[in-house]
């Protein structure tokens, strides 16, 4: 493994761990207010500082974590498990109506732009943590399906996808026992930039309003709410800063790492 | 007086020796064969001559050009050299140029880079280049893309380029690999004609003994990275004196020894078959053109023989190939499989599919990346349900093709192309198929491997009373495994008989033209090879 790999592995196990351990313990308690103790500096007694209600910003990291993670985590699947098999459907029959309708599909949703909706989902169910889910998730569906169905597209002309229909199987099986396993590489990398992009979604739909409500924690909300007292007290906005940054970092270096660590030929290179 | 002189030419890339001690010479105007199989360092030989060695690369030993030494040169000499002094045309014609710019501006930037003349004179150069490269003005345009021709076309338009500014060598890596045996004709023509004429010296670089032995005044054969012979073309080829030298001359000429043992029933049936595409429209409301990519094709095989189709790319084969596999349907006709009707896709029963299988021509794109070569070879057992000792037939079948059982939990990228090959002929075999279509299945291989390949599938046609079908563009080959042979043309069967038959005697003009342009070793170079 190279250090690229174990690097965005260690970032992204670092927020991972703070997300889980946040589940059953944080140093502080997050709904606790101590104005007393508002707007401290890093100190022995608060390692990161606290909020304008005196909140440890430490343990809303934790939290927050948990927020993005799941969030993120949950749009990505909803991309892929909706976008991978329309991919795949579109190329085993590509050139046909059905390849055309699910692309056509995709662009009508590329089209609209991604806050908009949001905002429209939010606007009529209101906001939370699971219309942010919604929003992000089925804006991951046609970005994965587009990549599924062009990396296909150029797998089917090889002649081991010959080999399989001289073999008698039909695309379907071609396409879960040939084509998905070729384009695990891919996907993975497009995975974890879609995760990445998804922290940094709910983190901007958090920043204006429309992600996960107080009092569950969130490090757009904490980017927000620090705005106004930056030049006060400027670490309560540059540590959610941090999060985003060093937790989105570690996923696209994941990403890039893991395709080239999982595919046996660029295993054999080095 | 030497034009090119390398002494001593030895390279590393990252301590992995790849040319040990390579010498040398080429005189002005001549033509110097530099043949050898892949990865024998031919083509590394010849990027050193031009200085765009890969970075990494430890260099040793002088390359001498018109005096200077140009591993010593200095990177702004070296551009200044290229192009003009030392022109190079590669294997791939569809690569080799740049697809978003025009043939006129391509010949002309080699002008524009060496300020060889303004932009005006430099397009009238190209004009002029691409008409002596047999592409004149009236059909080819200077505006024209290089989609808009073919690769033969393509290949003189990299040619021009290479001799734009006369340069006094002119470097070939494989030029006519990729292309037809009448398009390669064609274009060693030409370039027999340009080395004439402008006196320019010619570098060969070639797997095909066959196309040096009627170009090269003087060869080198080459072998992990030495060159293991060399001198006048002739001599070489008639003496032999390395036993390299004589391998792969044996195997270029190589026979498998077969006895013919076609039976007289039928195995597969074509009649008139029809498959036509809809081409593009060309303009937007004009109906779709339709090509006929197999017209009326009738053929028969008989059980246990061996049947040859050739040839051109584009002349349908591969689409008929398809419609016989049952994986594309025909239009009208039809096609049986021991009297039973192949159908394309679902349609077709699965016990009549396993009665024939296939090779393809890519040892890289045959296979699944992803699965260890048991579960490869294995596919076919979809066909006919999986048996119980699965795996000890497939190690059987494994150890049939000359490999071994213990391969199976390899992954494909270990095995070289030749072993790739018998992989995909163990999976072909190993349900037991009456029919196997090898489809340019030893195109791809180098000529030792190739022979070896050849013997194997004799050997197994004779231990299992296969039938072939062998679709290849290369004579030579059609003509040393197959009992019958059909030429094909345009989507129709112009000429069909026993193999010697047409190509001793071929009675189509198309057929003849093919024949003629099949590059030879002259027959009395061959003859005195039976003396040692």
């Amino acid at each position: 493994m190279r250090l690229p790999l174990l690097l965005g592995l260690a970032l992204s196990l670092a927020a991972l761990l703070a997300a889980v351990v946040s589940l059953v313990w944080t140093p502080y308690d997050i709904t606790a207010m101590a104005i007393a103790e508002r707007l401290q500096p890093p100190s022995p007694a608060h390692w990161l500082g606290t909020d304008h209600f005196g909140r440890d910003i430490g343990a809303m990291l934790m939290a927050g974590a948990q927020t993005s993670i799941a969030v993120a985590l949950v749009a990505v699947g909803i991309g892929m498990g909706a976008g991978v098999p329309l991919g795949l459907i579109a190329a085993a029959n590509r050139g046909s109506l059905i390849d055309e309708a699910v692309m056509r599909l995709n662009d009508l949703v590329f089209a609209f732009p991604s806050l908009v909706i949001a905002i429209l989902i939010t606007a009529v169910f209101g906001p939370s943590a699971l219309n942010a889910i919604l929003a992000i998730g089925i804006f991951n569906v046609p970005v994965f399906a587009r990549v599924t169905r062009g990396a296909a597209l150029s797998l089917w002309t090889l002649d081991f996808i010959r080999a399989a229909e001289v073999a008698g199987k039909g695309p379907a099986r071609i396409s879960v026992e040939h084509i998905l396993p070729n384009l695990a590489n891919l996907l993975i990398v497009q995975g974890t930039i879609q995760f990445s992009l998804g922290i940094l979604a709910e983190a901007g739909l958090s920043y204006v309003g429309l992600g996960a409500q107080p009092p569950t924690a969130s490090w757009g909300r904490m980017l927000a709410e620090a705005q106004t007292m930056v030049t006060l007290a400027p670490h309560v906005a540059i540590f959610p800063g941090l999060a985003i940054v060093l937790t989105v970092l570690g996923l696209n270096l994941l990403g890039d790492g893991l395709r080239d660590h999982l595919d046996p030929r660029l295993r054999r290179i080095r | 007086m030497t034009l090119l002189s390398v002494r001593g030419l030895s390279l590393s890339i990252d301590a992995t020796p790849i040319l040990a001690e390579v010498s040398f010479d080429i005189a002005p105007g001549e033509t110097f064969g530099l043949v050898g199989e892949s990865g024998s360092g031919k083509s590394m030989t010849a990027l050193g001559v031009m200085g765009l060695l890969p970075s990494g690369t430890v260099a040793a030993g002088e390359v001498r050009f018109a005096g200077e030494n140009l591993l010593s040169l200095p990177e702004r000499r070296l551009t200044a050299l290229r192009g003009n002094e030392i022109g190079m045309i590669f294997q791939e014609p569809m690569t080799a140029l740049n697809p978003m710019k025009t043939i006129g501006d391509q010949v002309a930037e080699t002008l524009l880079i060496h300020r060889a003349a303004r932009r005006a004179e430099a397009r009238a150069a190209a004009r002029d280049r691409l008409a002596r490269v047999g592409l004149p003005e009236e059909r080819f345009p200077l505006s024209l893309y290089p989609h808009e021709l073919s690769g033969g076309q393509r290949q003189r338009v990299a040619i021009a380029m290479a001799i734009a500014l006369r340069p006094k060598l002119l470097i070939a890596d494989e030029p006519t690999t990729a292309l037809d045996v009448t398009t390669q004709a064609q274009i060693l023509d030409l370039l027999k004609r340009l080395t004439a004429e402008e006196g320019m010296a010619l570098m060969l670089i070639t797997h095909d003994l066959a196309v040096v032995a009627g170009m090269a005044t003087h060869v080198a054969v080459m072998q992990q990275g030495r060159i293991v012979e060399d001198g006048a073309t002739g001599t070489v080829f008639r003496t032999r004196a390395h036993d390299y030298t004589r391998k792969l001359f044996a195997a270029s000429g190589h026979r498998p020894a077969r006895t013919a043992r076609t039976r007289p029933e039928t195995l597969l049936e074509v009649e008139e078959a029809v498959r036509e595409y809809a081409l593009p429209r060309p303009t937007a409301f004009a109906p779709h053109p339709r090509l006929r990519a197999v017209d009326g094709v009738s053929l028969t095989i008989r059980r246990g023989e061996s049947l040859g189709l050739v040839g051109e790319s584009g002349c349908g084969k591969s689409t008929l190939t398809r419609a016989i596999l049952g994986l594309d349907p025909i239009q009208s006709g039809r096609v049986r499989l021991g009297g039973a009707e192949v159908t394309a896709g679902r349609t077709m029963p699965r016990a009549l599919r396993a009665r024939m299988q296939v090779v393809f021509q890519d040892p890289y794109g045959s296979f699944n990346p992803r699965h260890r070569v048991g579960r490869l070879v294995a596919e076919p057992f979809h066909l006919t349900g999986t048996p119980t000792d699965a795996s000890d037939r497939v190690a059987a079948a494994l150890e049939e093709v000359g490999l071994e059982a213990g391969d199976m939990t390899k992954y494909i990228h270990e095995f070289s192309g030749g072993q790739r090959q018998r992989v995909a002929i163990a999976r072909a075999l190993i349900i037991r198929p009456d029919l196997i279509v090898l489809d340019e299945a030893v195109s791809a291989l180098d000529v030792r491997v190739r022979a070896q390949v050849l013997d194997l599938l004799a050997r197994l046609q004779d231990s299992h009373g296969l039938a072939y079908l062998f679709v290849s563009h290369d004579l030579s080959v059609v003509r040393a495994v197959t009992d019958r042979v059909l030429v094909m043309r345009s989507g129709r069967i112009v000429e069909e008989g026993e193999t010697e038959t047409v190509f001793t005697r071929p009675s189509h003009p198309y057929t003849r033209q093919l024949v003629a342009a099949t590059p030879v070793i002259p027959a009395n170079w061959k003859e005195e090879a039976h003396d040692d």
